[in-house]
Formats: structure tokens, C-alpha cells, sequence
């Protein structure tokens, strides 16, 4: 057996993200399931307890604890992504919490970016909706593995599984369309806890899991491509003191792959190659680095490498590239045009980009792709052709979703103003 | 053998750790010149570290910078200086006492030294020409700090726009600047308290005493227990009695308040912590109590 030097997990990380409508109840979900996981403290429910009958609420407004912004407060609404934090004796959970409005998508794509699982909130009320539809489109762009629909509101629809059946067949049918591996639907009540953390009695017809139970259990160690070794190169360690003089290694975080010590690798984009001498976790020496550890490379022969540089195998290499076409989600006011220049970074690589087409403007409601489009506004989603000035070493955003993904920033401002997830080279 | 996805998984303070060590070498990286803001207290503990992980065997590659409120517990120092003699690094002290001689902060007697501490700070930054500044917060401690992204813009007066911040997507971090901004970095953002104190059990840290069990001459002040102490002259009707308690926060000696507790071990603290019914910053912080934003307040300002 191979030494892997961290220990053996004893409990793991899920991180979801939650999209829903303003009414649908997102912050109640999220308060009930803080609630019941017995991860809120006396003084966070004093405070909102006492917020809440300043207000005049007849009800313990649990919605405020996850609005920590004084606007937000006031207007009663999320603007932007809050991360919460919940565990259970099973697993550790990061929530980022997304607003719903269409307004603030690339809050949403923020929160999607780094998410295992999806969480679509519906009304079972109202059935799908286009924000619905929306938030199941921006999940399934972002290649979240893993998407619950939690139909809620069940209690005031007196648990009628036909409308259970209606929603999920509906949904079903629209997510052929897209690309989601793995859903589930969920009937629950947030106001009242039913199938969120206890099963209810509310619904036998349903034999499924529950929220809580799902999440704990969902399994999301083989998401990760651990077939093709990327090795972003973020930083040369040369400590040049008397105990290592000679010490020279490459610290990075794996991308994608397993390496191993003594595997013969290629440095792109040099086209260099050596073998892996050994593998450093700190004071530590490992066999094998897999996503998404934190570790530093040794080379067995001294070639040059630095940051912004990629360490793959030798058969199994991403071609640089300064030609780049992705969809990219527009997150400023000032819109995206066809000559624009930016600068851009992927993985640990930073360059410029001109913006040479903009292919077409994805309508998120409808899927439509508008080929007439000029430009790209704030919270619009295209597809377009780029011209980087350095090369970069991309794989498919499908394939890898850290060498598939990448930034814009806005040279004047130094502002983030668009998301790239990387359809192909060239 | 044939290896399964299983062999692969990695704890979720392993996958924690490799998340920071990440956002260190970044920064190191790509910023002129950094600095790791360092309190004394277990979470600033944590970061060194971390820093000291993530370019091992080669030295912390920045300074670290306190400051010196004047009112700090003498047991903080002590463990600071064995950390920074044990490290090699270049430690900067900013203190309010020589921010009120130069005249950088006023003391006006009203004002609380915690509230001197951001323009001390927002001074040794400029003075020091810092661009990057790492700091110790975690998203769990406070609904604000929810809201905060790893990589925190600050204009040229230090102050935190939570309507204007930039997105942050996957782990690629945008530390461009504009001559006299700051970023504020908290590599520990997704940490929670019971995270930190697993870590600090893992890797065998040392912490400052007073985070465990002892005898303390102590007062009730606003519900809090406060150390004794000339720094802090009792009130009318406040009486000392001798208790054993211990710190969840180590901070201004003034405000800052301890627990009722006799748990003397990690094990102890750790199982302490798994039930406890109070936040560490609404059971212990007096500085959070002044309104129910006081630390968006606080952090718009530029406070850490």
C-alpha cells in the first residue's frame, strides 16, 4: 500500500450551493437546517429573536441569520454570496448562499463555482418557474456534479403527491436538455422540518431520502479527474539556507491526476521533460499528490521552471494555446464588446486577452442562443472566440473544471468582470 | 493493487489546510510586499503555521505585524516571541502608545483602544508601504465576516466596500491593486472554531495559556467575566473572586472576557467547544456588543 501521510479521513467536506426564488423560502431552509444540526448559538438566536420583535414579526425570523449586511437587513433581501458553515457527525458543510435574482447571476455563478452540489428551491405552489429553470441552466453550466430540486411548501399544498409528481416529471423533462449527472427531488416543508432533517409523516407516499440525508451521504470523491495529471506550478521553493542549499522545488496544488514519485513528467510550456524525484507535504515526504492536496514537486533533473508553468504527463498534455473559446458570464455594468482587451487569469498564469467575437448570447430562460448580439451585459452568459498574449495550457471546463476555467479583469478598475469556463482551444 | 476513488479522499482539515497553504503561496506570489497581521491568539497561531507549511523548508517569505494595544495578556507576548524566534521572521511592532505620542491617534479617554487599533494599523500599512495584509478572521465568527471574500479589497484609506467587492471564483484570486490599496487576505475564511482547535490538537500547536483552565481573580462586568487587572479599574459594586476559567478569544485584556470552565487539555477544550451554546465573539468579545453591525462598522473602516 501506498503511505498517504495525512490521516485516514475521518469525516469530509461537502460544499453545496443554494439558488431559489426570493419567496421560496431559501433562508428558511438554511435556518432550519442550522437549526436542527444544532449549529446556531443562544446568542446568535437571542439577537435575531429580538431583531425580529423590534420588527413587529409575530415569528422568530430565521432568514436573518443568514442577511449579515445592515442593507440587506433593511431591505429584507440577499444581495450577495454568504458562506455558512454546519456539520454533522458524518460530514462537514460549506453552504454559499446565493441570491435568487436574476439581477445578481453572477453572485449565483460565484457560488457555483466551487460547489459539489446544486440546491434548487421551487414553491410547490407555483411548480417551475424561469428562475428555476434559471438556477438549474447556471448549475448544469457550472458543472455542479450533483443538483436537489427541494419542492417546498408541501404543507400548503396538503402533501398531494400529484403535485410532487407534476413538478418532477416537468423538471425531468427539462433537464434532458442539460447536462446534470445526478438529481434529486425532494418534497419539504422548511417552515415545519418535514424531510428536511426527520421524515415526515406528511408524505408516505415518498420513499426517498431526506435533505439532510441526502447531502450526508451523496458521494463526491470520484468527481474529480484523477486520470490526467495537472500540476500548476504556483510557487519555486529555494530556501538557499546551509541545510538545503541545493533544495528546489515546486509548490503547487494538483489540479487534476495522481502523481507519483519517480513518474516521468513534461513541463509545459518548455516541453522539458524529467521525472518526479519526490513529492514534499511540508517536513514530510509523500508517494503520491492527488486533488486537492497542497504539495511541492522536486524534479529529478534541473530544468527551468516557474510560476505560470504546468506540470503533466508525458503522453497525456494540454496543448498551449493563445486562441481560447468559452462561455463566459458578464458580471459589470460596462458591457463586453467584440475588441475589448483584458487581462486575464488561469490557473496561475496571467496574461491579456483581446476579445476577437462574441459567437452568441445564451437566453438562460428559453436556451436560445441570439446570434445577433453586438456585446454582453451585466449578468449575460455568451459564448466567445479570445486571443490571449501568452499561451495558455487549458483543458475542456467539462474535463477539469480548475485548467478549464478562468477570469477576466478589467485593467482600469482591477475589477473581476467575467467568468470563463473553456469549451476548446482554438 | 487496484486503487479505488476511496484512496483518494482526503479529511476535511486536510482539504482545509491544502485550501490555505494555496491562498499563502498565491500571495507571496504575486503581491509586492505582504504581511501576516498576527494577534497572539490561537486562529493568528494557526496562520503562522500554515505560512511556515506552505514554503517549508524554506523560510516565511514576509514579516509578521502586531499591534500592540498596550493591553495585551503577558502570555501572548511570551508565546508570540517563541514563535518568531523559532521561525526566523521579522516581526513589526505597531503601538498605540507610540500612534498617540506621534500624534497619528488621539486618546481622548472616551474612545476604546480597540477602536485606536484600526488607524494604527491603517498607519504601520501605509508607513510600511504593505500591499497585502493576511489576516486570522473566519466566515463563522460573525455575520459580516460571512460576507467577506479571502481576498478583501481596501482603497487608499483602508476602508471595505461590501456592495463593491469582487467576485470570487474558483480559487483564482484577483490581488490587482491601485497605488496606495491594500488587499486584506484571511486564508482561514472557511475555518470554523472547531476546526481550529482540531488543527491546533493535529499539529501539536502551542497557544497561549490562557486558553486553558486556571485560577483567575475575576468580575462580572456586562455579563462577562473580566480578568482583574490595574489596566481595567473595577466599577462601583463590581467584586473580585477567584474562579477557575479559561479564554475562548485572546484580545484586549479589557474587553475581553473568560469562561467558567475546567478544561486544562485539548481533548477537554475540543469536547468543551462541541456543545458549547455560545458563540466564541458573543460569549467572550465586549467589542462586538456595542450595536448589532458593530463589526461591519468596524471592518468598513478598515478594522481587520
Amino acid at each position: 500500500m501506498p503511505v498517504i501521510a495525512t490521516e485516514k479521513p475521518q469525516m469530509d467536506l461537502l460544499r453545496f450551493a443554494t439558488a431559489g426564488s426570493v419567496d421560496d423560502g431559501k433562508s428558511t431552509l438554511i435556518g432550519r437546517l442550522l437549526f436542527d444540526s444544532k449549529s446556531i448559538f443562544a446568542d446568535q438566536l437571542e439577537a435575531i429573536e429580538n431583531t425580529s420583535e423590534a420588527r413587529g414579526d409575530d415569528y422568530v425570523d430565521l432568514s436573518l441569520l443568514t442577511d449579515g449586511l445592515r442593507s440587506e437587513r433593511e431591505q429584507g433581501i440577499t444581495i450577495d454570496v454568504a458562506y455558512r458553515y454546519f456539520a454533522t457527525p458524518q460530514r462537514k458543510f460549506i453552504i454559499a448562499d446565493t441570491p435568487g435574482h436574476i439581477q445578481y447571476t453572477r453572485n449565483m455563478v460565484t457560488g457555483a463555482s466551487t460547489a459539489d452540489l446544486g440546491l434548487v428551491l421551487v414553491d410547490a405552489r407555483n411548480g417551475l418557474t424561469e428562475q428555476s429553470r434559471r438556477h438549474a441552466v447556471l448549475l448544469s453550466l457550472l458543472r455542479v456534479p450533483h443538483l436537489v430540486l427541494a419542492i417546498n411548501k408541501m404543507d400548503l399544498v396538503d402533501w398531494d403527491e400529484e403535485i410532487y409528481n407534476k413538478i418532477h416529471a416537468e423538471f425531468t423533462q427539462f433537464a434532458t436538455k442539460l447536462n446534470i449527472p445526478d438529481l434529486e427531488v425532494i418534497p419539504i416543508s422548511a417552515l415545519q422540518g418535514d424531510n428536511v432533517v426527520n421524515r415526515s409523516e406528511n408524505t408516505p407516499w415518498y420513499e426517498g431520502p431526506t435533505l439532510m440525508h441526502h447531502l450526508e451521504h451523496v458521494h463526491v470523491a470520484s468527481d474529480r479527474d484523477l486520470v490526467d495529471v495537472r500540476f500548476p506550478v504556483q510557487y519555486v521553493v529555494r530556501p538557499k539556507s546551509d541545510e538545503f542549499h541545493d533544495y528546489r522545488g515546486y509548490a503547487g496544488q494538483v489540479a487534476g491526476g495522481v502523481l507519483k514519485k519517480g513518474d516521468e513528467v513534461i513541463v509545459l510550456p518548455s516541453g522539458m521533460t524529467s521525472r518526479i524525484a519526490g513529492i514534499d507535504l511540508f517536513d514530510k515526504e509523500v508517494d503520491q499528490a492527488f486533488p486537492p492536496m497542497s504539495v511541492t514537486v522536486r524534479l529529478e533533473d534541473d530544468v527551468d521552471v516557474s510560476r505560470g508553468d504546468m506540470i503533466a504527463r508525458v503522453n497525456n498534455a494540454p496543448t498551449p494555446s493563445q486562441d481560447i473559446d468559452a462561455m463566459v458570464c458578464w458580471m459589470t455594468n460596462e458591457p463586453l464588446r467584440p475588441r475589448q482587451k483584458l487581462a486575464i487569469k488561469h490557473t496561475t498564469r496571467n496574461g491579456r486577452a483581446l476579445v476577437k467575437d462574441i459567437q452568441y448570447r445564451l437566453d438562460i430562460n428559453t436556451l436560445h442562443r441570439d446570434q445577433e448580439t453586438k456585446e454582453l451585459g451585466l449578468n449575460e452568459i455568451g459564448r466567445i472566440q479570445l486571443r490571449t498574449t501568452v499561451p495558455l495550457l487549458v483543458d475542456e471546463y467539462s474535463k477539469n473544471r480548475t485548467t478549464g476555467s478562468f477570469i477576466l479583469i478589467d485593467e482600469a478598475t482591477g475589477v473581476t468582470v467575467g467568468a470563463g469556463m473553456i469549451n476548446s482551444a482554438g | 493493487m487496484t486503487q479505488t476513488h476511496a484512496d483518494y479522499q482526503l479529511s476535511q482539515l486536510d482539504q482545509l489546510e491544502a485550501e490555505s497553504i494555496h491562498i499563502f503561496r498565491e500571495v507571496a506570489a504575486e503581491f509586492e510586499k505582504p504581511v501576516l497581521m498576527f494577534s497572539g491568539g490561537k486562529d493568528s497561531i494557526v496562520m503562522l503555521r500554515l505560512a511556515e507549511k506552505a514554503f517549508y523548508p524554506a523560510k516565511i517569505p514576509f514579516p509578521i505585524l502586531q499591534i500592540d494595544n498596550g493591553l495585551d495578556f503577558d502570555e501572548v507576548g511570551e508565546t508570540r516571541d517563541r514563535w518568531v524566534q523559532r521561525l526566523g521572521v521579522k516581526l513589526v511592532v505597531a503601538s498605540i502608545d507610540d500612534a498617540i505620542a506621534r500624534g497619528i491617534v488621539v486618546d481622548d479617554g472616551k474612545t476604546s483602544r480597540n477602536r485606536l487599533q484600526t488607524p494604527t494599523l491603517l498607519n504601520a500599512i501605509e508607513e510600511n508601504g504593505f500591499t497585502a495584509a493576511f489576516g486570522g478572521g473566519r466566515r463563522d465568527e460573525e455575520k459580516a465576516r460571512a460576507k467577506e471574500r479571502v481576498y478583501s479589497h481596501r482603497d487608499e484609506f483602508g476602508q471595505w466596500d461590501p456592495k463593491m467587492q469582487r467576485p470570487e471564483l474558483w480559487s483564482l484570486y484577483n490581488g490587482r491593486l491601485h497605488a496606495g490599496e491594500h488587499m486584506r487576505i484571511f486564508p482561514i475564511s472557511n475555518w470554523t472554531e472547531l476546526d481550529i482547535w482540531d488543527y491546533i490538537r493535529r499539529e501539536e500547536i502551542e497557544i497561549p495559556q490562557i486558553y486553558f483552565a486556571h485560577q483567575r481573580r475575576v468580575f462580572e462586568r456586562d455579563g462577562m467575566l473580566m480578568s482583574e487587572t490595574p489596566l481595567n479599574p473595577l466599577r462601583e459594586g463590581e467584586v473580585v473572586t477567584e474562579r477557575t476559567v479559561r479564554f475562548r478569544t485572546c484580545g484586549d485584556i479589557t474587553l475581553t472576557g473568560c469562561v467558567e470552565s475546567t478544561a486544562s487539555t485539548l481533548d477537554e477544550i475540543i469536547e468543551e467547544i462541541s456543545v458549547a451554546r455560545l458563540t466564541e465573539r458573543g460569549a467572550t468579545r465586549g467589542d462586538d456588543r456595542f450595536s448589532e453591525a458593530a463589526m461591519e462598522d468596524r471592518k468598513k473602516e478598515g478594522y481587520f
